[in-house]
Protein backbone atom coordinates (compact mmCIF):
# COMPACT_ATOMS: atom_id res chain seq x y z
CA UNK A 1 0.00 0.00 0.00
CA UNK A 2 2.93 2.38 0.59
CA UNK A 3 3.34 3.05 -3.12
CA UNK A 4 -0.30 4.13 -3.32
CA UNK A 5 -0.86 6.97 -0.89
CA UNK A 6 -4.58 7.30 -1.67
CA UNK A 7 -6.81 4.43 -0.70
CA UNK A 8 -8.04 2.52 -3.73
CA UNK A 9 -11.57 2.64 -2.46
CA UNK A 10 -13.06 5.51 -4.42
CA UNK A 11 -14.29 8.28 -2.19
CA UNK A 12 -16.63 9.98 -4.63
CA UNK A 13 -18.50 13.20 -4.11
CA UNK A 14 -22.20 12.45 -3.69
CA UNK A 15 -23.62 12.30 -7.22
CA UNK A 16 -26.41 14.65 -8.28
CA UNK A 17 -28.54 11.84 -9.66
CA UNK A 18 -29.31 8.53 -8.03
CA UNK A 19 -26.72 5.83 -8.43
CA UNK A 20 -27.97 2.59 -9.93
CA UNK A 21 -26.57 0.79 -6.90
CA UNK A 22 -25.50 2.40 -3.64
CA UNK A 23 -24.07 0.57 -0.64
CA UNK A 24 -23.11 2.45 2.51
CA UNK A 25 -21.13 0.86 5.35
CA UNK A 26 -22.59 -2.41 4.18
CA UNK A 27 -21.66 -5.57 6.02
CA UNK A 28 -22.75 -9.17 5.74
CA UNK A 29 -22.05 -11.86 8.32
CA UNK A 30 -23.26 -15.42 8.76
CA UNK A 31 -23.23 -16.42 12.41
CA UNK A 32 -19.70 -15.59 13.49
CA UNK A 33 -18.21 -15.35 10.01
CA UNK A 34 -17.97 -11.90 8.39
CA UNK A 35 -18.06 -12.05 4.59
CA UNK A 36 -17.39 -8.33 4.16
CA UNK A 37 -17.84 -5.19 6.17
CA UNK A 38 -17.79 -1.40 5.67
CA UNK A 39 -18.45 -1.70 1.97
CA UNK A 40 -19.14 1.67 0.32
CA UNK A 41 -19.99 1.35 -3.33
CA UNK A 42 -21.70 3.50 -5.95
CA UNK A 43 -22.31 2.04 -9.37
CA UNK A 44 -23.39 4.59 -11.95
CA UNK A 45 -25.89 4.01 -14.76
CA UNK A 46 -24.09 2.48 -17.73
CA UNK A 47 -21.09 1.39 -15.66
CA UNK A 48 -19.66 -2.15 -15.89
CA UNK A 49 -18.41 -3.47 -12.55
CA UNK A 50 -16.72 -6.86 -12.35
CA UNK A 51 -16.97 -8.62 -8.99
CA UNK A 52 -14.05 -10.96 -8.45
CA UNK A 53 -12.77 -13.11 -5.65
CA UNK A 54 -12.27 -16.70 -4.57
CA UNK A 55 -15.17 -19.00 -3.75
CA UNK A 56 -16.89 -18.22 -0.48
CA UNK A 57 -15.82 -14.57 -0.52
CA UNK A 58 -19.43 -13.43 -0.71
CA UNK A 59 -19.81 -12.49 -4.39
CA UNK A 60 -23.09 -14.29 -4.86
CA UNK A 61 -24.26 -13.15 -1.41
CA UNK A 62 -23.74 -9.58 -2.55
CA UNK A 63 -26.05 -10.21 -5.50
CA UNK A 64 -28.60 -11.75 -3.14
CA UNK A 65 -28.46 -8.61 -0.99
CA UNK A 66 -29.13 -6.44 -4.05
CA UNK A 67 -32.02 -8.73 -5.04
CA UNK A 68 -33.53 -8.31 -1.59
CA UNK A 69 -33.22 -12.04 -0.88
CA UNK A 70 -30.70 -11.49 1.89
CA UNK A 71 -30.60 -8.83 4.60
CA UNK A 72 -27.43 -6.87 5.32
CA UNK A 73 -26.02 -7.33 8.81
CA UNK A 74 -25.15 -3.64 8.85
CA UNK A 75 -25.35 -0.59 6.60
CA UNK A 76 -27.75 0.29 3.80
CA UNK A 77 -28.33 -0.75 0.20
CA UNK A 78 -30.26 1.17 -2.45
CA UNK A 79 -31.23 0.26 -5.99
CA UNK A 80 -31.97 3.28 -8.20
CA UNK A 81 -32.72 5.40 -5.16
CA UNK A 82 -34.94 2.99 -3.21
CA UNK A 83 -34.05 0.42 -0.57
CA UNK A 84 -33.36 -3.06 -1.99
CA UNK A 85 -36.40 -5.31 -1.82
CA UNK A 86 -37.64 -8.65 -3.05
CA UNK A 87 -39.18 -8.75 -6.53
CA UNK A 88 -37.51 -5.50 -7.61
CA UNK A 89 -38.51 -4.71 -11.18
CA UNK A 90 -35.53 -2.33 -11.51
CA UNK A 91 -33.21 -5.36 -11.60
CA UNK A 92 -32.50 -7.82 -14.39
CA UNK A 93 -30.76 -11.08 -13.47
CA UNK A 94 -28.65 -13.39 -15.62
CA UNK A 95 -27.77 -16.76 -14.06
CA UNK A 96 -25.18 -19.36 -15.04
CA UNK A 97 -25.96 -21.39 -18.10
CA UNK A 98 -27.31 -24.74 -17.02
CA UNK A 99 -28.03 -27.85 -19.02
CA UNK A 100 -31.76 -27.94 -19.82
CA UNK A 101 -33.77 -31.02 -20.63
CA UNK A 102 -34.87 -31.56 -24.22
CA UNK A 103 -38.37 -32.24 -22.96
CA UNK A 104 -38.82 -28.88 -21.23
CA UNK A 105 -41.93 -27.30 -22.74
CA UNK A 106 -40.54 -23.80 -23.04
CA UNK A 107 -39.30 -21.64 -25.89
CA UNK A 108 -37.09 -18.57 -25.93
CA UNK A 109 -40.05 -16.26 -26.34
CA UNK A 110 -41.70 -17.84 -23.27
CA UNK A 111 -38.51 -17.42 -21.25
CA UNK A 112 -38.26 -13.74 -22.16
CA UNK A 113 -41.97 -13.24 -21.47
CA UNK A 114 -41.54 -14.71 -17.99
CA UNK A 115 -38.71 -12.25 -17.44
CA UNK A 116 -41.15 -9.44 -18.19
CA UNK A 117 -44.12 -10.44 -16.03
CA UNK A 118 -43.63 -14.01 -14.78
CA UNK A 119 -43.64 -12.81 -11.17
CA UNK A 120 -47.11 -11.26 -11.50
CA UNK A 121 -50.20 -13.04 -10.21
CA UNK A 122 -53.10 -13.79 -12.52
CA UNK A 123 -53.25 -14.83 -16.15
CA UNK A 124 -52.10 -11.52 -17.62
CA UNK A 125 -54.69 -11.58 -20.36
CA UNK A 126 -54.83 -7.80 -20.55
CA UNK A 127 -51.96 -6.13 -22.33
CA UNK A 128 -51.03 -9.29 -24.22
CA UNK A 129 -50.40 -7.47 -27.48
CA UNK A 130 -48.05 -4.99 -25.81
CA UNK A 131 -46.29 -7.85 -24.03
CA UNK A 132 -45.82 -9.74 -27.27
CA UNK A 133 -44.41 -6.65 -29.00
CA UNK A 134 -41.97 -5.93 -26.18
CA UNK A 135 -40.75 -9.55 -26.16
CA UNK A 136 -40.26 -9.51 -29.94
CA UNK A 137 -38.34 -6.21 -29.75
CA UNK A 138 -36.00 -7.54 -27.09
CA UNK A 139 -35.42 -10.83 -28.93
CA UNK A 140 -34.58 -8.78 -32.01
CA UNK A 141 -32.16 -6.59 -30.03
CA UNK A 142 -30.13 -9.62 -28.90
CA UNK A 143 -30.45 -11.18 -32.38
CA UNK A 144 -32.20 -14.26 -31.06
CA UNK A 145 -35.37 -13.95 -33.15
CA UNK A 146 -34.33 -16.83 -35.41
CA UNK A 147 -34.60 -19.42 -32.63
CA UNK A 148 -37.19 -17.76 -30.38
CA UNK A 149 -39.72 -20.52 -31.08
CA UNK A 150 -37.33 -23.47 -30.72
CA UNK A 151 -37.56 -25.58 -27.55
CA UNK A 152 -34.92 -24.25 -25.14
CA UNK A 153 -33.41 -27.66 -24.51
CA UNK A 154 -32.37 -27.92 -28.16
CA UNK A 155 -30.37 -24.67 -28.18
CA UNK A 156 -26.63 -24.33 -27.62
CA UNK A 157 -25.30 -22.83 -24.41
CA UNK A 158 -24.44 -19.59 -26.20
CA UNK A 159 -27.91 -19.28 -27.69
CA UNK A 160 -29.48 -19.96 -24.28
CA UNK A 161 -27.38 -17.24 -22.65
CA UNK A 162 -28.32 -14.82 -25.42
CA UNK A 163 -31.96 -15.46 -24.50
CA UNK A 164 -31.03 -14.98 -20.85
CA UNK A 165 -29.71 -11.53 -21.73
CA UNK A 166 -33.03 -10.74 -23.42
CA UNK A 167 -34.93 -12.11 -20.41
CA UNK A 168 -32.98 -9.83 -18.08
CA UNK A 169 -33.29 -6.77 -20.31
CA UNK A 170 -36.94 -7.06 -21.31
CA UNK A 171 -38.17 -5.22 -18.21
CA UNK A 172 -35.83 -2.29 -18.98
CA UNK A 173 -33.93 -2.59 -15.70
CA UNK A 174 -31.60 0.00 -14.16
CA UNK A 175 -29.31 -2.71 -12.87
CA UNK A 176 -28.17 -5.92 -14.52
CA UNK A 177 -26.89 -8.56 -12.11
CA UNK A 178 -24.89 -11.34 -13.77
CA UNK A 179 -23.92 -14.39 -11.71
CA UNK A 180 -21.15 -16.17 -13.64
CA UNK A 181 -23.10 -16.01 -16.91
CA UNK A 182 -20.12 -17.21 -18.95
CA UNK A 183 -19.45 -20.35 -16.97
CA UNK A 184 -19.54 -23.49 -19.14
CA UNK A 185 -19.50 -21.48 -22.38
CA UNK A 186 -16.64 -21.90 -24.83
CA UNK A 187 -14.27 -18.98 -25.44
CA UNK A 188 -15.93 -17.52 -28.52
CA UNK A 189 -19.36 -17.62 -26.89
CA UNK A 190 -17.92 -16.10 -23.71
CA UNK A 191 -16.78 -13.11 -25.73
CA UNK A 192 -19.99 -12.77 -27.72
CA UNK A 193 -22.26 -13.01 -24.70
CA UNK A 194 -20.22 -10.59 -22.61
CA UNK A 195 -20.02 -8.11 -25.52
CA UNK A 196 -23.77 -8.37 -25.89
CA UNK A 197 -24.36 -7.72 -22.19
CA UNK A 198 -22.05 -4.69 -22.19
CA UNK A 199 -23.46 -3.21 -25.40
CA UNK A 200 -27.10 -3.66 -24.39
CA UNK A 201 -26.47 -2.29 -20.92
CA UNK A 202 -24.69 0.76 -22.28
CA UNK A 203 -27.50 1.47 -24.73
CA UNK A 204 -30.16 1.25 -22.04
CA UNK A 205 -28.00 3.02 -19.40
CA UNK A 206 -28.18 0.02 -17.08
CA UNK A 207 -25.40 -0.62 -14.59
CA UNK A 208 -23.84 -4.07 -14.85
CA UNK A 209 -22.60 -6.00 -11.81
CA UNK A 210 -20.82 -8.99 -13.23
CA UNK A 211 -19.75 -11.77 -10.88
CA UNK A 212 -16.98 -13.86 -12.38
CA UNK A 213 -13.97 -15.86 -11.25
CA UNK A 214 -12.15 -15.09 -14.49
CA UNK A 215 -11.72 -11.46 -15.55
CA UNK A 216 -10.09 -12.00 -18.94
CA UNK A 217 -13.22 -12.56 -21.06
CA UNK A 218 -14.66 -9.25 -19.80
CA UNK A 219 -11.42 -7.29 -19.25
CA UNK A 220 -11.90 -4.90 -22.20
CA UNK A 221 -15.45 -4.11 -21.02
CA UNK A 222 -14.81 -3.52 -17.34
CA UNK A 223 -14.89 0.01 -15.92
CA UNK A 224 -14.15 -0.96 -12.33
CA UNK A 225 -13.41 -4.06 -10.31
CA UNK A 226 -14.63 -5.04 -6.86
CA UNK A 227 -12.25 -7.70 -5.57
CA UNK A 228 -13.35 -9.60 -2.44
CA UNK A 229 -11.01 -11.86 -0.44
CA UNK A 230 -11.73 -13.19 3.05
CA UNK A 231 -13.55 -10.11 4.31
CA UNK A 232 -11.10 -7.67 2.66
CA UNK A 233 -11.91 -5.87 -0.57
CA UNK A 234 -10.63 -3.34 -3.09
CA UNK A 235 -12.57 -1.22 -5.54
CA UNK A 236 -10.93 0.49 -8.50
CA UNK A 237 -10.13 0.33 -12.19
CA UNK A 238 -8.66 -2.95 -13.41
CA UNK A 239 -5.20 -1.39 -13.42
CA UNK A 240 -5.60 -0.15 -9.86
CA UNK A 241 -6.75 -3.49 -8.49
CA UNK A 242 -5.30 -6.14 -10.74
CA UNK A 243 -1.63 -5.62 -9.88
CA UNK A 244 0.82 -7.70 -7.87
CA UNK A 245 0.95 -5.31 -4.95
CA UNK A 246 -2.77 -4.89 -4.36
CA UNK A 247 -3.61 -8.54 -4.80
CA UNK A 248 -0.68 -9.60 -2.58
CA UNK A 249 -2.07 -7.39 0.15
CA UNK A 250 -5.62 -8.67 -0.36
CA UNK A 251 -4.59 -12.31 -0.26
CA UNK A 252 -1.93 -11.76 2.43
CA UNK A 253 0.56 -13.74 0.37
CA UNK A 254 2.79 -13.15 -2.65
CA UNK A 255 0.68 -12.81 -5.77
CA UNK A 256 2.13 -12.08 -9.19
CA UNK A 257 0.06 -10.37 -11.86
CA UNK A 258 1.40 -10.26 -15.38
CA UNK A 259 -0.09 -8.95 -18.60
CA UNK A 260 0.44 -11.44 -21.40
CA UNK A 261 -0.93 -10.37 -24.78
CA UNK A 262 -3.88 -8.43 -23.40
CA UNK A 263 -4.67 -11.11 -20.81
CA UNK A 264 -4.05 -10.92 -17.11
CA UNK A 265 -2.28 -13.89 -15.60
CA UNK A 266 -2.58 -14.10 -11.83
CA UNK A 267 -0.25 -16.51 -10.06
CA UNK A 268 -0.19 -17.44 -6.40
CA UNK A 269 -3.82 -17.06 -5.41
CA UNK A 270 -4.52 -20.81 -5.52
CA UNK A 271 -7.30 -19.66 -7.76
CA UNK A 272 -6.09 -21.10 -11.02
CA UNK A 273 -5.60 -24.60 -9.66
CA UNK A 274 -9.07 -24.44 -8.20
CA UNK A 275 -10.85 -23.25 -11.29
CA UNK A 276 -11.90 -26.64 -12.53
CA UNK A 277 -12.98 -27.70 -9.08
CA UNK A 278 -15.07 -24.54 -8.75
CA UNK A 279 -16.75 -25.00 -12.06
CA UNK A 280 -18.00 -28.43 -11.19
CA UNK A 281 -18.83 -27.60 -7.60
CA UNK A 282 -21.04 -24.64 -8.30
CA UNK A 283 -24.46 -26.15 -8.84
CA UNK B 1 -61.39 -64.17 -22.79
CA UNK B 2 -64.84 -64.80 -24.19
CA UNK B 3 -66.16 -62.25 -21.76
CA UNK B 4 -63.84 -59.61 -23.22
CA UNK B 5 -64.67 -60.41 -26.85
CA UNK B 6 -68.35 -60.34 -26.00
CA UNK B 7 -67.98 -56.97 -24.27
CA UNK B 8 -65.94 -55.44 -27.07
CA UNK B 9 -68.58 -56.60 -29.53
CA UNK B 10 -71.10 -54.48 -27.68
CA UNK B 11 -68.77 -51.47 -27.50
CA UNK B 12 -70.07 -50.01 -30.76
CA UNK B 13 -73.69 -50.78 -30.02
CA UNK B 14 -74.76 -47.22 -30.72
CA UNK B 15 -78.37 -47.82 -29.86
CA UNK B 16 -77.66 -49.17 -26.39
CA UNK B 17 -75.16 -46.40 -25.74
CA UNK B 18 -77.62 -43.71 -26.85
CA UNK B 19 -80.26 -45.31 -24.67
CA UNK B 20 -77.99 -45.26 -21.60
CA UNK B 21 -76.97 -41.66 -22.25
CA UNK B 22 -80.58 -40.72 -21.52
CA UNK B 23 -80.31 -41.78 -17.88
CA UNK B 24 -79.67 -39.03 -15.30
CA UNK B 25 -77.01 -41.08 -13.51
CA UNK B 26 -75.05 -41.39 -16.76
CA UNK B 27 -75.36 -37.66 -17.39
CA UNK B 28 -74.15 -36.96 -13.88
CA UNK B 29 -71.20 -39.23 -14.47
CA UNK B 30 -70.36 -37.35 -17.67
CA UNK B 31 -70.60 -34.01 -15.88
CA UNK B 32 -68.27 -35.25 -13.15
CA UNK B 33 -65.84 -36.61 -15.73
CA UNK B 34 -65.88 -33.35 -17.68
CA UNK B 35 -65.03 -31.36 -14.55
CA UNK B 36 -62.26 -33.79 -13.67
CA UNK B 37 -60.86 -33.75 -17.21
CA UNK B 38 -60.69 -29.97 -17.17
CA UNK B 39 -58.92 -29.75 -13.81
CA UNK B 40 -56.46 -32.56 -14.39
CA UNK B 41 -55.73 -31.34 -17.91
CA UNK B 42 -54.81 -27.91 -16.57
CA UNK B 43 -52.61 -29.34 -13.81
CA UNK B 44 -50.94 -32.16 -15.75
CA UNK B 45 -48.23 -30.19 -17.65
CA UNK B 46 -47.05 -28.58 -14.41
CA UNK B 47 -47.19 -31.93 -12.61
CA UNK B 48 -44.88 -33.32 -15.32
CA UNK B 49 -42.57 -30.28 -15.35
CA UNK B 50 -42.25 -30.36 -11.57
CA UNK B 51 -41.63 -34.15 -11.61
CA UNK B 52 -44.57 -34.83 -9.35
CA UNK B 53 -45.89 -38.04 -10.96
CA UNK B 54 -44.91 -40.13 -7.98
CA UNK B 55 -46.36 -37.53 -5.60
CA UNK B 56 -49.68 -37.80 -7.46
CA UNK B 57 -49.57 -41.55 -6.99
CA UNK B 58 -48.82 -41.17 -3.27
CA UNK B 59 -51.56 -38.59 -2.82
CA UNK B 60 -54.03 -40.89 -4.57
CA UNK B 61 -53.25 -43.72 -2.16
CA UNK B 62 -53.98 -41.48 0.81
CA UNK B 63 -57.16 -40.25 -0.84
CA UNK B 64 -58.09 -43.94 -1.02
CA UNK B 65 -57.34 -44.32 2.69
CA UNK B 66 -59.54 -41.32 3.46
CA UNK B 67 -62.32 -42.69 1.29
CA UNK B 68 -62.07 -46.11 2.99
CA UNK B 69 -62.31 -44.43 6.40
CA UNK B 70 -65.36 -42.45 5.26
CA UNK B 71 -67.00 -45.64 3.98
CA UNK B 72 -66.45 -47.32 7.34
CA UNK B 73 -67.96 -44.53 9.42
CA UNK B 74 -70.71 -43.91 6.91
CA UNK B 75 -69.54 -40.46 5.80
CA UNK B 76 -69.39 -39.17 2.24
CA UNK B 77 -66.73 -41.00 0.24
CA UNK B 78 -65.94 -37.81 -1.69
CA UNK B 79 -65.28 -35.84 1.49
CA UNK B 80 -63.18 -38.69 2.87
CA UNK B 81 -61.05 -38.84 -0.28
CA UNK B 82 -60.61 -35.09 -0.16
CA UNK B 83 -59.51 -35.15 3.48
CA UNK B 84 -57.04 -37.96 2.78
CA UNK B 85 -55.56 -36.14 -0.21
CA UNK B 86 -55.20 -32.87 1.71
CA UNK B 87 -53.40 -34.67 4.55
CA UNK B 88 -51.17 -36.34 1.98
CA UNK B 89 -50.36 -33.04 0.26
CA UNK B 90 -49.49 -31.43 3.58
CA UNK B 91 -47.33 -34.37 4.67
CA UNK B 92 -45.47 -34.48 1.36
CA UNK B 93 -45.07 -30.71 1.46
CA UNK B 94 -43.70 -30.75 5.02
CA UNK B 95 -41.48 -33.82 4.89
CA UNK B 96 -40.37 -33.79 1.29
CA UNK B 97 -39.02 -30.25 0.89
CA UNK B 98 -35.56 -31.49 -0.03
CA UNK B 99 -35.21 -32.86 -3.54
CA UNK B 100 -33.09 -35.85 -2.66
CA UNK B 101 -35.50 -36.96 0.04
CA UNK B 102 -38.78 -36.50 -1.80
CA UNK B 103 -38.90 -39.91 -3.46
CA UNK B 104 -38.32 -41.87 -0.29
CA UNK B 105 -40.76 -39.76 1.74
CA UNK B 106 -43.49 -40.44 -0.82
CA UNK B 107 -42.67 -44.15 -0.84
CA UNK B 108 -42.87 -44.38 2.94
CA UNK B 109 -46.17 -42.48 3.21
CA UNK B 110 -47.75 -44.21 0.22
CA UNK B 111 -47.20 -47.75 1.48
CA UNK B 112 -48.37 -46.87 4.97
CA UNK B 113 -51.52 -45.16 3.67
CA UNK B 114 -52.35 -48.08 1.42
CA UNK B 115 -51.91 -50.51 4.30
CA UNK B 116 -54.21 -48.53 6.57
CA UNK B 117 -56.76 -48.32 3.75
CA UNK B 118 -56.75 -52.09 3.30
CA UNK B 119 -57.27 -52.52 7.06
CA UNK B 120 -60.19 -50.08 7.03
CA UNK B 121 -61.84 -51.94 4.14
CA UNK B 122 -61.39 -55.27 5.94
CA UNK B 123 -63.06 -53.79 9.04
CA UNK B 124 -66.01 -52.74 6.92
CA UNK B 125 -68.87 -55.27 7.10
CA UNK B 126 -70.64 -53.80 4.05
CA UNK B 127 -70.91 -55.26 0.57
CA UNK B 128 -67.72 -55.35 -1.45
CA UNK B 129 -68.70 -53.49 -4.63
CA UNK B 130 -68.08 -50.07 -3.11
CA UNK B 131 -64.75 -51.15 -1.70
CA UNK B 132 -63.41 -52.32 -5.04
CA UNK B 133 -64.58 -49.13 -6.72
CA UNK B 134 -62.32 -47.01 -4.52
CA UNK B 135 -59.31 -48.60 -6.17
CA UNK B 136 -60.45 -48.85 -9.76
CA UNK B 137 -63.23 -46.27 -9.86
CA UNK B 138 -66.94 -46.50 -10.45
CA UNK B 139 -68.24 -43.30 -11.82
CA UNK B 140 -71.77 -44.47 -12.44
CA UNK B 141 -72.08 -44.67 -8.66
CA UNK B 142 -71.61 -40.90 -8.39
CA UNK B 143 -74.72 -39.25 -6.93
CA UNK B 144 -75.83 -35.65 -7.29
CA UNK B 145 -74.28 -34.61 -3.95
CA UNK B 146 -70.98 -35.99 -5.18
CA UNK B 147 -71.32 -34.09 -8.44
CA UNK B 148 -71.92 -30.85 -6.53
CA UNK B 149 -68.84 -31.44 -4.39
CA UNK B 150 -66.80 -32.43 -7.40
CA UNK B 151 -67.72 -29.46 -9.58
CA UNK B 152 -67.31 -26.93 -6.78
CA UNK B 153 -63.89 -28.34 -5.88
CA UNK B 154 -62.97 -28.24 -9.55
CA UNK B 155 -64.05 -24.60 -9.75
CA UNK B 156 -61.93 -23.69 -6.71
CA UNK B 157 -58.87 -25.39 -8.20
CA UNK B 158 -59.36 -23.63 -11.54
CA UNK B 159 -59.76 -20.19 -9.97
CA UNK B 160 -56.66 -20.76 -7.83
CA UNK B 161 -54.72 -21.89 -10.90
CA UNK B 162 -55.78 -18.81 -12.87
CA UNK B 163 -54.34 -16.69 -10.09
CA UNK B 164 -51.13 -18.70 -9.56
CA UNK B 165 -50.38 -19.87 -13.08
CA UNK B 166 -47.69 -17.44 -14.20
CA UNK B 167 -45.45 -17.43 -11.10
CA UNK B 168 -45.96 -21.18 -10.77
CA UNK B 169 -44.83 -21.75 -14.35
CA UNK B 170 -41.90 -19.39 -13.80
CA UNK B 171 -40.80 -21.18 -10.63
CA UNK B 172 -41.24 -24.58 -12.30
CA UNK B 173 -39.30 -24.00 -15.52
CA UNK B 174 -36.77 -21.39 -14.40
CA UNK B 175 -36.33 -21.58 -10.61
CA UNK B 176 -33.15 -19.47 -10.32
CA UNK B 177 -34.42 -16.42 -12.16
CA UNK B 178 -37.90 -16.78 -10.63
CA UNK B 179 -36.32 -16.64 -7.17
CA UNK B 180 -34.29 -13.60 -8.20
CA UNK B 181 -37.48 -11.89 -9.37
CA UNK B 182 -39.05 -12.52 -5.97
CA UNK B 183 -41.39 -15.40 -6.84
CA UNK B 184 -42.11 -17.11 -3.49
CA UNK B 185 -41.34 -20.67 -4.60
CA UNK B 186 -41.40 -22.00 -1.04
CA UNK B 187 -45.02 -20.91 -0.67
CA UNK B 188 -46.09 -21.92 -4.16
CA UNK B 189 -44.82 -25.50 -3.87
CA UNK B 190 -47.09 -26.61 -0.99
CA UNK B 191 -50.04 -24.64 -2.43
CA UNK B 192 -49.65 -26.39 -5.77
CA UNK B 193 -49.31 -29.76 -4.08
CA UNK B 194 -52.56 -29.00 -2.23
CA UNK B 195 -54.33 -28.21 -5.52
CA UNK B 196 -52.96 -31.43 -7.00
CA UNK B 197 -54.26 -33.22 -3.88
CA UNK B 198 -57.77 -31.87 -4.38
CA UNK B 199 -57.76 -32.81 -8.06
CA UNK B 200 -56.42 -36.25 -7.21
CA UNK B 201 -59.21 -36.79 -4.70
CA UNK B 202 -61.72 -36.00 -7.44
CA UNK B 203 -59.95 -38.48 -9.70
CA UNK B 204 -60.27 -41.23 -7.13
CA UNK B 205 -64.02 -41.03 -7.70
CA UNK B 206 -63.84 -41.42 -11.44
CA UNK B 207 -60.92 -43.68 -12.29
CA UNK B 208 -60.00 -44.86 -8.80
CA UNK B 209 -56.90 -44.41 -6.73
CA UNK B 210 -54.76 -46.80 -8.74
CA UNK B 211 -55.37 -45.21 -12.11
CA UNK B 212 -55.52 -41.53 -11.31
CA UNK B 213 -52.22 -40.94 -13.09
CA UNK B 214 -53.97 -41.66 -16.40
CA UNK B 215 -55.64 -38.26 -16.04
CA UNK B 216 -53.24 -36.32 -13.81
CA UNK B 217 -49.98 -37.15 -15.58
CA UNK B 218 -50.38 -38.84 -18.97
CA UNK B 219 -52.24 -36.02 -20.80
CA UNK B 220 -49.59 -33.51 -19.75
CA UNK B 221 -46.73 -35.82 -20.70
CA UNK B 222 -48.37 -36.45 -24.08
CA UNK B 223 -48.98 -32.76 -24.79
CA UNK B 224 -45.40 -31.83 -23.94
CA UNK B 225 -44.17 -34.33 -26.51
CA UNK B 226 -45.75 -32.39 -29.35
CA UNK B 227 -45.37 -28.75 -28.34
CA UNK B 228 -42.90 -26.58 -26.47
CA UNK B 229 -45.38 -23.79 -25.85
CA UNK B 230 -46.69 -23.88 -22.26
CA UNK B 231 -50.08 -22.49 -23.31
CA UNK B 232 -50.55 -24.91 -26.21
CA UNK B 233 -49.40 -27.75 -23.97
CA UNK B 234 -52.07 -26.87 -21.41
CA UNK B 235 -54.82 -26.64 -24.02
CA UNK B 236 -53.81 -29.98 -25.59
CA UNK B 237 -53.56 -31.57 -22.16
CA UNK B 238 -57.13 -30.50 -21.34
CA UNK B 239 -58.36 -31.88 -24.68
CA UNK B 240 -56.56 -35.20 -24.11
CA UNK B 241 -57.87 -35.51 -20.55
CA UNK B 242 -61.45 -34.76 -21.68
CA UNK B 243 -61.25 -37.24 -24.54
CA UNK B 244 -59.96 -39.92 -22.18
CA UNK B 245 -62.45 -39.21 -19.36
CA UNK B 246 -65.60 -38.66 -21.44
CA UNK B 247 -64.64 -41.13 -24.17
CA UNK B 248 -63.88 -43.76 -21.55
CA UNK B 249 -67.32 -43.42 -19.99
CA UNK B 250 -69.25 -43.43 -23.27
CA UNK B 251 -67.39 -46.46 -24.63
CA UNK B 252 -67.83 -48.39 -21.39
CA UNK B 253 -71.60 -47.91 -21.24
CA UNK B 254 -72.85 -50.61 -23.59
CA UNK B 255 -70.30 -53.34 -22.81
CA UNK B 256 -70.50 -52.70 -19.06
CA UNK B 257 -66.71 -52.84 -18.68
CA UNK B 258 -65.23 -50.76 -15.79
CA UNK B 259 -64.80 -47.15 -16.86
CA UNK B 260 -61.18 -46.99 -15.74
CA UNK B 261 -60.13 -49.62 -18.26
CA UNK B 262 -61.24 -47.44 -21.17
CA UNK B 263 -60.01 -44.16 -19.64
CA UNK B 264 -56.51 -45.53 -19.17
CA UNK B 265 -56.39 -47.20 -22.59
CA UNK B 266 -57.48 -44.01 -24.39
CA UNK B 267 -55.04 -41.93 -22.35
CA UNK B 268 -52.20 -44.30 -23.10
CA UNK B 269 -52.95 -44.49 -26.82
CA UNK B 270 -52.92 -40.67 -27.00
CA UNK B 271 -49.58 -40.72 -25.21
CA UNK B 272 -48.10 -43.24 -27.65
CA UNK B 273 -49.32 -41.28 -30.67
CA UNK B 274 -47.85 -38.04 -29.23
CA UNK B 275 -44.53 -39.76 -28.57
CA UNK B 276 -44.52 -40.91 -32.18
CA UNK B 277 -45.27 -37.42 -33.46
CA UNK B 278 -42.72 -35.94 -31.07
CA UNK B 279 -39.86 -38.13 -32.21
CA UNK B 280 -40.71 -37.46 -35.85
CA UNK B 281 -40.43 -33.71 -35.24
CA UNK B 282 -37.24 -32.10 -36.51
CA UNK B 283 -34.71 -31.58 -33.76
CA UNK B 284 -34.73 -27.88 -34.50
CA UNK B 285 -37.30 -25.80 -36.28
CA UNK B 286 -34.67 -23.38 -37.59
CA UNK B 287 -31.87 -24.26 -39.93
CA UNK B 288 -28.74 -24.18 -37.75
CA UNK B 289 -26.94 -22.06 -40.32
CA UNK B 290 -29.49 -19.27 -39.99
CA UNK B 291 -29.05 -19.16 -36.23
CA UNK B 292 -25.30 -19.24 -36.48
CA UNK B 293 -25.04 -16.40 -38.96
CA UNK B 294 -27.30 -14.36 -36.69
CA UNK B 295 -24.94 -14.95 -33.81
CA UNK B 296 -21.86 -14.11 -35.82
CA UNK B 297 -23.20 -10.76 -36.87
CA UNK B 298 -22.81 -9.64 -33.27
CA UNK B 299 -19.20 -10.52 -32.59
Amino acid sequence: MTAHPEPLTHQQAPPLHDSAVRLREAGLAYDSRTLWNGLDLDVEPGEFLAILGPNGSGKTSLLRVLLGLQQLSSGTVEIAGTAAHRGNSRIGYIPQQRALEDSLALRGSDLVGLGLDGHHWGMGLRGRARRKRRVAETLHAVEASAYAKTPLGLLSGGEQQRLRVAQALVGEPDVLLCDEPLLSLDLSHQRRVSDLIARQARESRAAVLFVTHEINPVLPLVDRVLYLVDGRFRIGTPDEVMNSETLSELYGTDVEVARVGGRLVVAGTDNEQDHHVHETEQK
Amino acid sequence: MNKLIDALGRMFDVEATADLLGYPFVQQALLAAAALGLVSGVLAPLVVTRRMSFAVHGTAELAFTGAAAALLIGASVGVGALAGAVVAALLLGLLGQRDNERDSVIGAILSFGLGVGVLLLWMNPERTANKFSLLVGQIVGVDSADVTLLTSCAAVVLVAMAFLYRPLLFASVDPDVAAARGVPARVLAPVFSLLVGVATALGVHVVGALLVMALMVTPGAAAMRVTASPVTATILSVVFAEVAALGGIVLSLAPGVPVSAFVTVISFVIYLVCRGIGSARPRRSVAPTAARSGAQAVS
